[in-house]
């Protein structure tokens, strides 16, 4: 079975359709990275997956979204239940304007755990799963404004990981990064990969191809292709493909 | 002189020009606040004195003090806010969190803007008729606040949505992100980032309070009124209503005048005071924000 099964999808903004008929799945404890050209729909469908796109007015969805066998569009589904399993991180790195602690014991607190032991044991944990642990120690009371950009995005993941969710999306997450701090995150990615799903968003090729183990390349709204990821950049069935991550257009 | 010359040179000058006009009116509006201030100083610091601002007024208001007034005014302030600020608040956290966008949202927002721009002396009129009559509240300091609150809803209304606005959505994403319910990320995290903001619609409220004078003629001021309101339901003298009824129609208006710049003077102050006040606990609370 699929961890995340997507058959079928059509998406509008208000009238403006923004995805065509996409089916798209993915196993259990991959990276999955969508990329292709601004307003290609990728952004948007990652944002499905957690039903991020509920937060905009006038939109439309048909098709079905199965994450581990559950339709997460369904009428009973609760949307809180699904956003825990399903964690998110943003473009920008954008932690809370709280405490490096109280920003990853956030997630736990609203999530209803307010035994203190739990919560700093798991927020100790996820520091450490995302290696910033050793920076951060010192200042956990200190403002999360106060740490590099790279450093704030690390603890955004840590801020998801928290709440052990199972799938996490990547939207852009080196986009506003510098190369040391992009490779660290992409090591990160690597590691993650053993307990997690991951989707992620990407305008590099390079960084495609060295994190995920499946890419699907979509434009205009359409998925063209979805393969491997090695046989995406190594011999593309389309011509489109290969046009863009040879950087002919996009 | 070639073109490129003469036009480069051309820009250069206009540009000048428009910065010296812009220069110009911003000192001009600097200057003309410090005229005003330092002709309500000069005409009124004489009369201040300790008996001033804590002694009842006497002699037909030509001699004595003005105390009543002042802690008039201030009921009023604390009243008025009392009631405004929780409701504007939740009526803006209600509006901009909320509501969808659509015709509901627009008719609100179109409200709340024609609100604002109803003359004051009609909030007057109205809460007489309602406060004062209709609730038979009588002319009281309760018909009088809650004349000032609604008279303020909108400014509170406003301000606290415009701050509200300007807490960046990537963070409401990243606590709805995590599970979090809309409730728990307007409260834990939208709310705290905007509520240093949020005070400044108080600060607006309390300067445009304490300066009223039209709403409160027909529900709460009384023309002398020698000693301090023991309830809700008591009339009260307050500050801008007796600066005019001295200047205008007291016992002995050229014996009073002194005192008339005195009361302004004092309402200033009082003004200026709240604001540093409500200034400080916006960068207390700024601060604050970060670390919890």
């Amino acid at each position: 079975m699929h961890k995340i099964e997507s058959k079928n999808i059509n998406f509008y903004y208000g009238e403006t359709q923004a995805l065509h008929d996409v089916s798209l799945s993915m196993k259990e404890n991959t990276v999955t990275a969508l990329i292709g050209p601004s307003g290609c729909g990728k952004s948007t469908y990652l944002r499905l997956l957690n039903r991020m796109n509920d937060l905009i007015d006038n939109t439309k969805l048909t098709g079905t979204i199965l994450i581990e066998g559950e339709d997460i569009y369904a009428k009973n589904t609760n949307v809180d239940d699904l956003r825990k399993n399903v964690g998110m991180v943003f473009q920008k790195p954008n932690p809370f304007p709280k405490s490096i602690y109280e920003n990853v014991a956030y997630g736990l607190k609203v999530n209803g755990i307010t035994d203190k032991k739990i919560i700093e044991e798991r927020v100790i944990t996820s520091i450490e799963q995302v290696a910033l642990w050793g920076e951060v120690k010192d200042k956990l009371k200190k403002s999360a404004f106060e740490l590099s950009g790279g450093q704030q995005q690390r603890l955004c993941i840590a801020r998801a990981l928290a709440i052990q969710p199972s799938i996490l999306l990547m939207d852009e997450p080196t986009s506003a990064l510098d190369p040391i701090s992009t490779s660290k995150i992409e090591e990160l990615i690597y590691e993650l990969k053993n307990k997690y799903t991951i989707v992620i968003v990407t305008h590099n090729m390079q960084q495609a191809g060295r994190v995920s183990d499946t890419t699907a390349f979509f434009y205009m709204g359409e998925l063209i292709e979805y393969d491997k990821t090695k046989t995406i950049f190594t011999k593309p069935s389309q011509k489109q493909t290969e046009d863009y991550i040879t950087g002919r257009f996009g | 002189m070639t073109k490129e010359i003469r036009l480069a040179k051309q820009k250069r000058r206009n540009q000048k020009i428009a910065f010296g006009v812009f220069q110009f009116t911003s000192y001009t509006v600097v200057g003309l606040l410090f005229v005003i201030l330092s002709f309500i100083v000069i005409k009124g610091i004489s009369v201040i004195s300790w008996e001033f601002i804590s002694a009842m007024p006497k002699e037909g208001m030509t001699q004595g003090g003005i105390f009543p007034a002042i802690v008039g005014t201030l009921c009023l302030v604390f009243g008025s806010m009392i009631f405004a600020f929780p409701v504007g608040v939740l009526a803006a956290i209600y509006m901009n969190e909320y509501v969808k966008d659509g015709w509901m949202k627009k008719i609100i927002k179109q409200m709340t803007n024609n609100l604002a721009g109803v003359p004051s002396i009609v909030f007057g009129l109205f809460g007489m008729a309602l406060f004062v009559n209709k609730l038979e509240f009588g002319d009281s300091l309760l018909a009088g606040s809650l004349t000032l609150g609604l008279l303020v809803l909108p400014v509170v209304i406003r301000t606290t949505e415009e701050s509200l606005k300007s807490v960046d959505d990537t963070f409401r994403q990243a606590s709805l992100g995590l599970g979090a319910s809309k409730w728990q990320t307007t409260s834990k995290v939208v709310f705290p980032i905007a509520f240093p903001n949020i005070i400044t619609g108080l600060i607006l409220s309390i300067g445009r309070v304490s300066g009223e004078t039209a709403p409160i003629l027909f529900t709460v001021a009384a023309y002398f009124l020698p000693k301090l309101p023991t309830s809700i339901f008591d009339q009260a003298m307050a500050l801008p209503y007796h600066l005019y009824v001295i200047s205008t129609s007291g016992t002995n208006i050229e014996a009073s005048r002194a005192m008339a710049y005195g009361t302004a003077l004092v309402l200033i102050i009082i003004v200026l005071i709240s604001n540093l006040l409500a200034n400080a606990l916006r960068k207390y609370f700024g601060k604050k924000v970060k670390m919890n």
